[in-house]
């Protein structure tokens, strides 16, 4: 494809043709098909092990919204490819997505999911609704499932503020699309069943966005002690999970000195109990 | 040739004005239009705005090719490799083409611009219905008047000025000498604020607007809130279909 900017006559009039709807993957896979993941000819072995895999992303919803948290481990087989990786993304004002599975694909998928949300919000003048939104990554998630196949799975957590009930909603999906809504909490990833063990203690349901962070950070922790793909906080380097909370006032990416406050609060506890706060039993 | 230039012409000056100037933090979008849902404002990409004036249907072509441009060059690309620069070279080939080889030109005038990470770096590019290409420094006013909005705007304009001054700088503009101001609820307003996180395009309206209003101290005589019938905006709206932002229906008589 030539540069967008010195197009030929004919081309320059195509930009400027309707194609029918508001969606950016619909118009690039009509203009520049190749841009789009998802689209070449099957593998000829599939990759598994060899490319970097992202693991555990964890997300609850807590009092007038949702907080999704991501360790930052990529692993390919045994080796730690690499040590703060994000694997969480904001998709627009008032949501973002986690993924887990290969990395690069992931990524990929990410940034095309929120230049099509936007590209909805700019040409129609208003936001998706929610249920929009989680459908559309779905779709996403579908076209991706010959590479699947060959070893590229990624399946991503999708979390959002929503107006209507003025709270969070999550939407967690498998390698053929989805949405599924999960209420009150859910995990993704190599390290999720032991993360859903520990969230499924810990929740609060109406918590505060600050308890609800903690929670998080107590799963991501427990999901780490478990699980050799998930990265615990790493102290030494000061690596710490990325955690993003969206509330009526927007996504924000909490900074590295806010987690780095939960994560004392854990570890400092953990110091005397490894294994995290108890939860009662009757 | 200039059988075509004057019937772009007429159609462009037919409508209201719009302006578009530099603040302390940004840049300033400001236009009187009565309808709500026609924009003649609208957000290209994180850093870059645009507005029109003429008919609605051409320039809402052009806004939307701008956006598909925008993106598919960002997701190409990088986000940060978007320029108002480019698309304004897109802008000009398109509207350069139409002009010399389409029957009717483009009855449109358009401003592309981008907002910098300091003062020296943004940039107005306001674009004429034949594709030429006017580099703006601070101010830029089309459409109507544009001649004596331009002028008006020029004299008050002053370097760094914060946004309530600014908008009251644009409304003295806009309004003839002796004439009476657009309400506040007639009033489409945007900026591109640099101190804003991803993206920079900000609409105002509501509370806020009448609040930046109230601090230039100079509100309107009527403030939207004193008439209750809000829906009922522009006096000739009622009996014409609601096709364009504002102005007459152009009959391509080219009186």
């Amino acid at each position: 494809m030539a540069s967008h900017r010195d197009l030929p006559a004919g081309m320059v009039s195509h930009i400027f043709t309707n194609t029918g709807n508001s969606s950016f993957t619909e118009f690039v896979g009509s203009y520049a098909p190749e841009l789009l993941p998802g689209r070449n000819d099957t593998l000829a072995a599939p990759v598994g092990d060899r490319i970097p895999h992202a693991t555990t992303i964890v997300a609850a919803t807590c009092a007038g919204g949702v907080v999704m948290a991501g360790d930052r481990r990529a692993t390919s087989g045994n080796i730690i490819s690499q040590r703060d990786i994000e694997k969480v993304f904001r998709t627009d004002d008032y949501s973002c997505m986690g993924i887990a599975g290969a990395a690069s694909t992931g990524i990929e998928m990410a940034r095309l999911y929120r230049v099509e949300l936007e590209h909805y919000e700019k040409m129609e003048g208003r936001t998706l609704s929610v249920a929009g939104k989680a459908n559309r990554l779905a779709t996403m998630i579908r076209g991706n499932l010959a590479m699947a196949m060959q070893g590229l799975v990624v399946v991503p957590l999708f979390a959002a503020y929503d107006p209507e009930v003025d709270g969070g909603r999550i939407f967690g999906y498998d390698v053929g699309g989805g949405p599924y809504e999960q209420f009150h909490h859910h995990a993704i990833g190599s390290g999720s069943i032991f993360a859903r063990g520990a969230l499924k203690k810990l929740y609060r349901e109406g918590s505060s966005p600050e308890d609800t962070v903690l929670t998080l950070i107590q799963a991501l922790y427990d999901a780490a002690d478990d699980d050799s793909a998930t990265g615990g906080p790493d102290v030494t380097r000061r690596i710490w999970p990325v955690v993003a909370v969206i509330t009526a006032d927007g996504f924000r990416r909490l900074s590295d000195d806010e987690v780095a406050e939960h994560v004392r609060t854990t570890v400092d506890a953990r110091m005397t109990d490894p294994d995290g706060p108890v939860a009662p039993l009757r | 040739m200039r059988d075509k230039a004057d019937y772009a012409r007429k159609g462009i000056a037919r409508g209201r004005s719009v302006v578009v100037l530099q603040y302390e933090h940004g840049i300033l979008f400001v236009a009187p239009n009565p309808s709500r849902a026609l924009h003649k404002i609208s957000e290209i990409y994180d850093r870059i705005g645009f507005a029109a004036v003429g008919r609605y249907n051409e320039f809402e072509a052009l806004r939307l090719g701008g956006i598909r441009y925008a993106d598919i060059n960002g997701y190409t690309y990088d986000r940060t490799d978007v320029t108002a620069r480019g698309l304004a070279n897109l802008y000009a080939q398109s509207l350069g083409q139409i002009f010399t080889e389409s029957i009717k030109s483009m009855e449109v005038e358009v401003v592309v611009a981008e907002v910098g990470d300091t003062p020296e770096g943004d940039a107005i590019y306001r674009l004429t219905f034949d594709g030429s290409v006017f580099d703006e420094h601070g101010t830029a006013a089309m459409g109507g008047q544009a001649e004596a909005v331009g002028t008006r705007l020029k004299e008050r304009y002053r370097d760094g000025m914060v946004l309530a001054e600014a908008l009251e700088t644009a409304l003295v503009a806009l309004t003839e000498p002796g004439g009476e101001r657009p309400p506040v609820n007639q009033l489409e307003v945007a900026v591109l604020d640099r101190n804003r996180p991803h993206r920079k395009f900000q609409r105002l309206s509501g509370p806020r607007l009448e609040q930046l209003l109230s601090q230039a101290g100079a509100a309107p005589a009527e403030p939207a809130s004193a008439s209750g019938t809000v829906s009922e905006t522009g006096s000739g709206a009622a009996d014409t279909p609601a096709t364009g932002p504002e102005g007459d229906i152009d009959t391509g008589s080219g009186a």
